[in-house]
């Protein structure tokens, strides 16, 4: 088998879109391990640290890893029902059910992020 | 209406010294013809050497299983008017050794099947005046997996059991859970030891692809998660709480 094995199918490409997209998870959590320690430092360092960020090269990358990360999370979230088999007395819970569990839950942690930092 | 459709057909015989070659057949394009009409066509009609296998010719024998312009499909479910206006290829299932054209070998997969006791497993032993009783609500736990035909094509689809010899593959697993499913089964256990070793569960990397192409809505790639989440689960379970029940 070659290692281009993946450019064979539609779906086989998705799935290495979705494993590599996890390079954009550790993207931003390494970022956001800077930018605590950059807090830590004291506001000369934040300031300097936001600077850098404020780079077109930074914001390029930024709005690519959100990009990955998107695709991430949405991929994973559809799937999730295959693992997660809940049953409510002799039924089974769909799985559009199931996924759109993580999507509310998703909501509502972005928006008390969001509520807490405005 | 085109009255001829061509069909590509992987030919290997192990005693000829040229090795593999494609073919080119040309069959009538009929409207109520599957490839393994088609197929059948050729042995009777012009070539009587084409080896492949087939039975039932309805989607139950899981045997007339191939590749189907890369596809891995029942033959006996294909219809040629789909695959118009050809040519189509007809090649063996990928990753199995090939015995002759588009036959192939799976005794890894029935090696693998006694490997994880697709059988129920009682503790105690079999009390042959006792009955087992069982309500349609428990069937239904298993049911879908044990809807599997053994047709192969999720082993075909999956790109891991290329990559990892020793990988079980999706039919597999997904057996082992309608026998972890079956409420008169104890065998739960001794199976997780097995998944969770060498060539088990965690070889999966979740491509999805075998549950694309099963015939019979078995869901291998579901039941490998759902048997990964419980091995976890297992795990943890052995860590955190060494004195209680797995
Ligand atoms: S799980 Fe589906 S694709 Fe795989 S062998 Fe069984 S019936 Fe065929
Ligand atoms: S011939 Fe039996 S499944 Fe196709």
């Amino acid at each position: 088998m070659t290692i281009f094995w993946w450019t064979r199918k539609k779906s086989y490409l998705r799935f290495i879109l979705r494993e590599l997209t996890s390079l954009a998870v550790a993207f931003f959590t390494i970022e956001m391990i800077f930018l605590f320690w950059s807090l830590k430092e004291g506001p000369d360092v934040y300031h300097e640290f936001m600077e850098f960020l404020r780079s077109p090269v930074l914001v390029f990358l930024n709005l690519s890893a959100m990009a990955g990360l998107l695709f991430h999370s949405i991929t994973w979230f559809n799937l999730s029902a295959k693992a997660i088999v809940v049953k409510i007395g002799k039924a089974r819970i769909p799985g559009k059910l199931v996924a759109s569990v993580n999507y509310i839950a998703w909501i509502i942690i972005s928006a008390v992020i969001v509520w807490i930092l405005y | 209406m085109q009255q001829q459709i061509t069909l590509e057909i992987f030919r290997y015989n192990p005693d000829d010294k040229e090795g593999p070659a494609y073919k080119k057949y040309e069959v009538p394009f009929r409207k109520d013809w599957v490839i393994l009409d088609a197929l059948n066509h050729i042995k009777d009609r012009i070539d009587g050497t084409l080896s492949f296998r087939w039975s039932c010719r309805m989607g139950i024998c899981g045997s007339c299983g191939m590749k189907v312009n890369g596809n891995p499909v029942l033959t006996c479910a294909s219809f040629l008017e789909k695959l118009a206006p050809g040519p189509i290829r007809i090649e063996p299932l990928e990753y199995f050794p090939v015995i002759r054209d588009l036959v192939i070998n799976m005794d890894d997969f029935m090696d693998n099947l006694k490997k994880v006791r697709s059988w129920i497993i009682h503790e105690k032993d079999d009390n042959l005046d006792e009955e087992y009783l069982q309500t349609p609500d428990q069937l239904s736990d298993y049911k879908q997996y044990s809807m599997c035909i053994n047709c192969m094509l999720c082993y075909s689809a999956c790109p891991v059991y290329g990559l990892e010899p020793g990988f079980m593959g999706p039919a597999v697993i997904a057996l082992a859970q309608r026998y972890n499913m079956d409420s008169r089964d104890d065998g739960n256990k001794l199976r997780m030891d097995i998944m969770n070793a060498e060539g088990g569960i965690w070889h999966c990397t979740f491509v999805g692809d075998c549950s694309a192409v099963c015939p019979k809505n078995v869901d291998p790639a579901g039941a490998i998660q759902r048997y990964k989440l419980e091995g976890a689960r297992a795990w943890w379970t052995r860590w955190l709480l060494p004195w209680g029940k797995e």
